[in-house]
């Protein structure tokens, strides 16, 4: 991609081979049965993708679903464990960006990849080939910038654009480098209404003028409105794939958030007395460190031996979640915790266990911050046999590295360490994604098992289907607002979806 | 008797190898970067040379427990412009504790040059210390003190604590895993590794308050000939165990003395133990760092 010495560039597309009709009918981008894992976790399990030439597709999905290394993976940056790619009709097998470049594929992440220290000009530039000449590229910034209505002065440094303007940086070099098809990963979290209608209009342009668009978001409205096709992934597996008009809002949402074939709920639990209450917020307000109000005016009750399930996109829970489980403090209001709180949180490798250490270490690591003195290393090993013995969690022993066990493993593990003293409260992230169907079901059963026996159980998942099946009431969790919704899939994502937008 | 000689010359250069190699290995373990133990033993030697002149004709033979006190405490006040750097304002203490090394060598330069100069006014030194501040000889004849038997206890100490106290496996924690320390730990993290950065530093200022009380007697410049920085090597080798640190320390403390017996019996020159050392730091954070690399390519090459 020489950026420098073609000066007649256009927006427009490179023109397609003069062939034929079925050139046309070739897809311009198509994943096949795409496998990837990451250490013990499953981050795609055969998904595909068909871009149509002279489209624009969405592609859906919640948190950890898979899209980015979807798209990564389409853009050179991972290579998949399993799967084909084809370009046009043509099979590649890209060992890094610079060959999806050459193949005609440009992709805008959601982090930056600027340098801030140079110039917008020399940003675009950064990646061509030849001798770098400030007027030429500035003038070629020019005139993409007037094309796709996004104004940028080439000569500013980067460092001193504001994110919207960085967003609009990315854009216009994805375009200089003559991309024929595009990969936006959340194109519109940092723009402003208006310059999201500019972007469309400009994508929509592109497409028509045979070019083809693939749109990682999680705002269903945008998808809705833009998209001529949708590709949803739940957990790494392709959930839907359909055009655009023949599918409504609601069904989206339940592709993203549940999949309609979970095991049927088991026998019912006894009644809770809701007299004796755990965990009590009173009009609780919670801001971050930026003073963006993550909750407001929050008052609720759980009261012992009752599941609570929390539904939330994108993470709208994570501030209460803290909240709750005793690791935030509130800026204002009052919340009564009792003292012994077990917390599984969603970053397992990372937040809940240390993987080069043994499960020993493991379990003396819960509450680790309270202990005083000398460590009785056999009492703890002797709890680690139990947990082990409880939770059938497959390991070599108790003197195992945490890193030897799978996720499942290590998933039964946290929650049989944070079960052992019985704490009155329990809160759990996501605790079964990333896990196959026996693991899942192995910690639903633990979870109830505990609730009968007097824990009160705080539980967010992104599947509304674990919530269903799990809940005993749930709360939904949207723009700082707490609003409580009966534990069935239709409610939960109907009251989600309303409170979104 | 030669041979108990080149023993005991080995074993006294191992001493402050083996505490500087303690300091660093506390820190590491913590998950604290701390280069600095040369600028903290220096600091550590000077406030030690300055106690055990001014107090040992007030104090009597006491004054050796102030005058190592003194330079643990000077030791961990300099550890502790690079902990607070750290706490306040994020600065990488791999950049600060390397910047206050040269500041602590050319702070001594300038001690023995003027303020704590010896009477005549002649050498770059302090004047030597009285016999009351100087540590017991522990074998009669050579010139092994009992700064080794404090080093060993430390590491056996250090060891124990790691092992079986509450702290020490907070340490651990902290050091493998930060995140699921403050998480599922509940571990003030901050705190505790700013004490880690303190804790670290006293023990590289006790290396250099020992050398003083034990060797040489006097404050002078080049005190050290690259102690702290050795000290990294002797941790890493050590695999950060406390006790693996008495091995390696003596190992480097043979390797060098033996270079310099070389070159003066067999005009052998020494720097060519320095480059053996060198290769050995090479080889040693190679295989550290190649050990890292395979453990966490896996479970931190994740995606969104």
């Amino acid at each position: 991609m020489d950026v420098h010495t073609r000066a007649n560039w256009t927006l427009s597309p490179p023109a397609a081979d003069a062939s034929t009709e079925h050139a046309a009918e070739q897809p311009d981008l198509c994943l096949h049965e795409v496998s990837k894992k990451f250490g013990n976790v499953i981050a795609l399990d055969k998904a595909s993708l068909t871009l149509r030439k002279g489209s624009i597709h969405a592609l859906l999905g919640e948190n950890g679903a898979g899209k980015t290394t979807l798209m990564r993976i389409a853009f050179g940056l991972i290579r998949p464990d399993s799967g084909s790619i084809d370009v046009k009709g043509k099979r590649v097998d890209f060992a890094s960006p610079a060959q999806a470049i050459a193949s005609g594929i440009g992709m805008v992440h959601q982090q930056f990849s600027l340098v801030p220290e140079m110039t917008v000009a020399e940003n675009v530039a950064l990646g061509g080939r030849g001798r770098y000449d400030a007027k030429t590229t500035a003038r070629r910034i020019e005139a993409i910038s007037n094309r796709i209505g996004m104004q940028l002065d080439p000569f500013a440094k980067v460092k001193t654009l504001t994110s919207s303007q960085r967003q609009k940086l990315e854009i216009v070099r994805t375009f200089a480098h003559d991309a024929s098809i595009l990969i936006l990963d959340e194109p519109t979290a940092v723009l402003t209404p208006r310059d999201i209608g500019d972007l469309f209009a400009q994508l929509r342009k592109f497409a028509a003028e045979g070019g083809s668009v693939i749109l990682i978001t999680h705002k269903l409205r945008d998808a809705i409105d833009n998209a001529d096709d949708v590709t949803v992934l739940r957990r790494g597996k392709c959930v839907l794939a359909s055009p655009m008009q023949l599918v409504d809002q609601g069904t989206l949402a339940l592709a993203m958030l549940g999949s309609s074939t979970v095991t049927p709920p088991s026998a019912p639990r006894p009644a809770t007395n809701l007299s004796r209450v755990v965990v009590k917020f009173d009009d609780v307000f919670f801001e971050d460190e930026r003073r963006v109000a993550r909750l407001e005016n929050a008052s609720l009750q759980v009261a012992a031996g009752e599941i609570v399930g929390v539904a939330a996109l994108e993470g709208a829970a994570s501030q209460m979640l803290g909240l709750m489980a005793g690791r935030l403090q509130p800026t204002s209001g009052t919340i009564k915790l009792p003292t012994a709180i077990g917390f599984v949180p969603e970053d397992r490798s990372e937040e809940a266990v240390i993987p080069a250490q043994t499960l020993i270490e493991n379990t003396a690591l819960a509450n680790a911050g309270a202990r005083s003195r000398m460590i009785d290393w056999h009492n703890v090993r002797t709890q680690t046999t139990h947990i082990i013995a409880d939770f059938s969690v497959r390991a070599s022993g108790p003197t195992a590295a945490m890193s030897e066990l799978s996720g499942g493993n290590q998933q039964k593990f946290v929650l049989g360490r944070e079960l052992k003293d019985h704490p009155a409260l329990l809160v759990l992230e996501n605790p079964t994604q990333g896990l196959d169907v026996h693991a899942a079901n192995a910690i639903h059963e633990k979870i109830k098992a505990a609730a009968n026996d007097g824990t009160a159980i705080v539980i967010y998942s992104s599947d509304l289907d674990e919530l269903a099946a799990l809940s005993d009431r749930v709360l939904v969790v949207s723009r700082g607002r707490i609003a409580a919704a009966r534990p069935d899939k239709e409610s939960i994502g109907s009251l989600l979806l309303e409170t979104a937008d | 008797m030669a041979d108990i000689t080149l023993l005991a010359d080995a074993l006294v250069r191992s001493t402050p190898l083996i505490l500087a190699g303690l300091a660093v290995a506390l820190a590491f373990r913590g998950g604290v970067f701390n280069l600095g133990a040369e600028g903290q033993l220096m600091m550590g030697a000077a406030a030690s040379a300055a106690i055990s002149i001014k107090l040992a004709p007030l104090m009597g033979p006491s004054v050796i427990v102030v005058s190592l006190g003194g330079g643990a405490v000077a030791g961990a006040l300099w550890a502790g412009i690079a902990a607070e750097l750290k706490r306040r304002f994020h600065v990488l203490e791999i950049i600060s504790t390397i910047m206050l090394n040269f500041i602590a060598i050319h702070l001594v330069s300038f001690l023995v040059r003027g303020p704590m100069q010896e009477p005549t006014r002649i050498y770059p030194q302090t004047e030597s210390l009285a016999d009351s501040a100087r540590l017991p000889i522990i074998i009669p004849g050579t010139r092994l003190h009992a700064g080794l038997i404090l080093a060993v206890l430390l590491a056996v100490c250090l060891h124990w604590i790691f092992k079986h106290t509450a702290a020490g496996f907070r340490v651990r924690a902290l050091g493998a895993g930060p995140n699921a320390a403050r998480s599922a730990g509940q571990i003030d993290i901050a705190v505790l590794s700013w004490r880690v950065f303190v804790m670290s530093g006293a023990i590289a200022g006790l290396a250099g308050a020992i050398e003083v009380s034990g060797v040489t007697f006097a404050l002078y410049e080049n005190i050290s000939p690259g102690y702290g920085y050795t000290a990294i090597a002797v941790a890493l080798i050590a695999g950060l165990n406390p006790l693996g640190v008495i091995a390696s320390g003596v190992f480097f403390g043979v390797l060098e003395t033996a270079a310099l017996a070389l070159q003066r019996d067999f005009g052998i020159p020494s720097s060519i133990a320095s480059m053996v050392e060198a290769l050995l730091i090479l080889v040693t954070l190679a295989l550290a760092g190649l050990r890292g690399y395979l453990a966490f390519l896996a479970p931190r090459e994740r995606t969104a």
